[in-house]
């Protein structure tokens, strides 16, 4: 009746010492964390003393793992971010126009004269001299399509090619929009990983939310405004031929150019045609360096196919001058002296070093496909987080303190065995946090403390339902056993459903929501496991070794 | 010697005043409900959008003056709270203040929020930001319903648990205890004004949970002594089953209270609304696994002893629905 066998007695014990062993990093927190990014340093810097010292300040043989702090708890910033992808489309049509321009030329015979005009920006419209011409026109253009491979879109190409009247109007399929959307995320996520990585935060997180959307969290950041800085620039990278220079904003630019104003130069507009010779995606490398007159500037070196069109487009051009655009501004516009083979260069500019430094930051990193709208923006302060970490771990404590005098006075020496099981419910809450590499939040702390109510739960079932079978004159082993075997449907049926409302606000939460159905859940997994195993343990060895004629509970 | 809540032995009848506790809760109901449609929830920005920015400053807070600084902004509507909490220092001065989404724009701008900080820095030299959050009203709109679809999902999920454990009698009485408790907690956030935001759906769904617990364990109960007691009527067998329980409901209730109003007395300002929400939600969930889901049990009645088909004599409700 009361006997459990001996490998359970093991496994059960094996579960809480590994469980606690998990959690305990966690008690020696800043010691750890320090021991943790001196190990890393060693790894990525190199051995210094200094470094040694630090890391040997946790044995290696411990498990290190610690629980996340959420930003509300560390401080920090917490950017959400909607990529722009219709961006893309426009900078897609923009590309194409000259392959367009090419084929059309080719069949000038058939299809007469044609001339851009202007539409929507996610649109290339080209009107012809010669509407008879419209069907070849139509045809050679239709060859400028791929396939687009995608898993339900089979046979789809990327561009859509219509006629009406004389106009041939062009645009990207439906099938090529998605898949050029989730390009355009996936890149995008991907460079502003790689600033972020760059500027060497701890811990950044940094997903996907949603089809077009970024989610960001950087740990000890100064504020979100910071944060912006660093992501929120394109820096999108041109080199456009110059059409012309002058003072007017709205000069007529004429179609496939555009005017765009200069960086530096007040009142000065450049206009160039909107189709770049190369862009900033074929950039290799970027370094800060100073012109041959001491000031700021920025070496850049372009990947073989940009040094070739840069060098084709140079040897062509000879004396005619060339725009270095950043972000729809020049940034300088010299006349190319002579034909540019090397693939690399020089941007000079009105720079401080600190602008310099900057600007190669962001060329090496890549420009961001398209721009980033931000709908949700936190900073939370490195005080507020500490006030919260302070007030929850006081009262977490005397939560459990008065859960645990409760108990005592409630259930006697059963109520000693529950408490033993709280404990140990904590550690195991804590362990099994670091090992999955939770994230604590401050709602989570009401989780834990939420837990340290509830968990009690279960055993209180099973204290309940021994009382009552010792009532009903059972002994006190068949009562013992009674209790906890009658007790199990009510304690399952109970945490299933607390559970289920815990995995919808997984699922569904986000952020310190999230944190707090972490910590819920696991309570419940370790409370019903304590519940009914360990105390359940603790009560058959007690059992075993007094084999009392009677019971109190 | 013990501590117990309750005597050992215990045989209230939980169903002579039905009507009475029905009624009750139906007028809280009604007056949550009526408050909801006069004043509205005060909701915090991650459902209105807007922003929020946390101030401390060593002087103590004149709303007065910070409003007049603010005022040439331009800001639209702006609510300035002193927040007061036994934790914090003597010199330790907070305030909240909120403004209203600005138009044209998802979250606050980068200079709008300089802007803000600078006049305000004119006004109280030492004052520090210590949180800035912003929400743009396109979020805001999305979160609202995803909270809404979390509270009918886990609602959903549940009924369709009790009903696969139980009866559907039983997956009825738990969820109008479920709901009641939602509207109940809605309904005190409505009336009192206290900021309803994200982590309030979150302390929605544990009540959510929490009741149900409570309520399963009832219902447990009584589906083993509907077997053990086939002749009594359904009144007295659920009598039974809550008085049993009843050591079991006051005693976890207890527990968990203590555990949370510790974090509501200790745990700082920043969570006390949640606090605030969950232990309303203990005592009205305890409140409703006994006198509504019991209730509406007893009035639904439920298929007795259904292996053996026949009829339970003495049940006067077995046949309104079953």
């Amino acid at each position: 009746m009361l006997q459990i066998d001996l490998w359970k007695r093991v496994t059960i014990w094996l579960v809480c010492v590994i469980g606690l062993m998990l959690a305990l990093p966690n008690a020696f927190y800043t010691r750890v964390e320090q021991a943790n990014d001196a190990v890393a340093e060693l790894v990525t810097k190199g051995e210094t003393q200094e470094r040694l010292e630090i890391a040997g300040q946790w044995p290696g043989f411990l498990p290190s793992g610690l629980v996340n702090l959420g930003l509300d708890l560390r401080g920090g910033a917490h950017l959400l971010a909607e990529v722009e992808v219709e961006d893309v489309y426009a900078a897609r049509m923009t590309a194409l126009w000259p392959e367009v321009r090419n084929v059309l030329r080719a069949e000038r015979a058939t299809v007469g004269t044609f001339r851009r005009q202007q539409g929507p920006d996610s649109e290339l419209r080209v009107r012809l001299s010669n509407p008879d011409g419209m069907s070849r026109a139509l045809q050679v253009v239709r060859e400028l399509a791929t396939p687009v491979v995608t898993l339900t879109g089979a046979g789809a190409n990327d561009i859509e090619v219509s006629a009406s009247g004389d106009v041939i109007t062009i645009q990207l399929s439906d099938a090529e929009k998605l898949a050029s959307d989730d390009r355009t995320v996936r890149q995008a996520l991907e460079i502003v990983r790689r600033r972020i990585d760059e500027v060497g935060t701890r811990e950044p997180t940094i997903q996907r939310q949603g089809a077009d959307r970024i989610l960001i969290q950087v740990p000890g950041i100064g504020s979100a405004s910071e944060l912006k800085a660093i992501i929120g620039t394109t820096a999108q990278l041109t080199f456009n031929p110059v059409v012309g220079r002058g003072s007017d904003e709205n000069a007529v630019p004429g179609v496939g150019n555009k005017v765009i104003p200069s960086l530096d130069e007040e009142g000065v507009y450049y206009t160039v045609e909107s189709a770049p010779v190369v862009t900033g995606e074929e950039l290799v490398d970027a370094q800060p360096a100073f012109d041959q007159n001491g000031r700021p500037a920025v070496n850049f070196r372009f990947n073989p196919a940009g040094a070739r069109k840069f060098g084709d487009y140079t040897a062509e051009n000879i004396g005619s001058p060339f725009a270095i655009v950043l972000d729809d501004e020049v940034v300088s516009a010299p006349t190319i002296q002579s034909h540019i083979p090397g693939g690399s260069g020089i941007i000079t500019g009105n720079f401080t070093i600190e602008e310099s430094t900057n600007l190669a930051v962001l060329l090496r990193a890549g420009a961001l496909p398209a721009e980033l709208t931000f709908l949700e923006e936190r900073t939370i302060g490195p005080e507020l987080g500490q006030d919260s970490i302070d007030a929850g771990k006081v009262a977490t404590i005397i939560a459990f303190a008065g859960v645990l005098v409760f108990m005592a006075l409630s259930y006697g020496l059963f109520g000693l065995f529950a408490n033993v099981a709280l404990i140990i419910n904590i550690g195991l809450i804590f362990g099994a946090l670091s090992l999955i590499g939770g994230t604590l939040t401050l709602p989570g702390i009401a989780g834990i403390v939420l837990t340290v109510g509830m968990a009690v739960d279960a055993n209180v079932l099973i204290f309940e339902r021994i009382r009552e079978e010792i009532k009903a004159g059972r002994g006190p082993a068949k009562a013992i056993d009674e209790g906890y075997s009658k007790a199990l449907s009510a304690i399952l049926d109970a945490n299933v459903t607390t559970f289920i409302t815990a995995v919808i606000l997984f699922v569904m939460g986000s952020g310190p929501v999230r944190g707090f159905a972490i910590t819920l859940g696991l309570g419940i997994l370790t409370s019903v496991f304590t519940a009914i195993f360990v105390t359940r343990l603790l009560v058959v060895m007690w059992f075993e070794r007094r084999r009392p004629k009677e019971i109190e509970v | 010697m013990r501590l117990r809540l309750i005597p050992k032995e215990t045989s209230i009848d939980f169903f002579t005043k039905w009507r009475l506790w029905l009624g009750f809760s139906a007028f809280l109901i009604v007056l949550g409900f009526v408050s909801f449609m006069v004043q509205g929830l005060n909701f915090g920005i991650d459902f209105r959008g807007g922003t929020t920015i946390r101030t401390e400053a060593t002087i103590s807070v004149d709303t007065g003056t910070y409003r007049d600084a603010l005022a040439p902004l331009d800001l639209g509507d702006i609510s300035i709270t002193e927040v007061f909490d036994p934790a914090f220092d003597e010199d330790q001065h907070v305030a909240m203040i909120r403004i209203q989404a600005q138009d044209g724009g998802e979250a606050i701008s980068g200079e709008q929020i300089s802007e803000i900080q600078s006049a305000l820095n004119a006004v109280v030299p030492d004052i520090k930001f210590v949180s800035v959050e912003s929400v743009g009203p396109k979020v805001s709109g999305e979160l609202i319903q995803t909270a809404v679809l979390a509270v009918v999902l886990a609602i959903g999920a549940v009924l369709i648990y009790i009903w696969l454990r139980f009866e559907w009698q039983f997956a009825l009485g738990a969820v109008a205890a479920l709901v009641h408790d939602v509207i109940l907690t809605i309904g005190v956030f409505s009336a009192l004004q206290i900021k309803f935001d994200l982590a309030i759906i979150a302390a929605l769904l544990t009540i959510v949970g929490y009741s149900l617990n409570d309520t399963v364990v009832v219902f447990d109960r009584v589906r083993e002594n509907l077997r053990r007691y086939k002749q009594k009527p359904l009144a007295d067998v659920l009598n039974i089953s809550i008085n049993e329980t009843l050591s079991r409901t006051l005693m976890t209730s207890v527990t968990t209270l203590l555990a949370l109003i510790a974090l509501f007395v200790l745990g700082g300002d920043v969570i006390r609304g949640f606090v605030f929400a969950m232990i309303w939600g203990v005592v009205v969930g305890t409140y409703s696994s006994v006198f509504v889901a019991s209730t509406i049990l007893l009035r639904c009645g439920v298929t007795r002893d259904w292996s053996k088909k026949n009829k339970p004599t003495g049940n006067q409700f077995a046949d309104i629905d079953a």
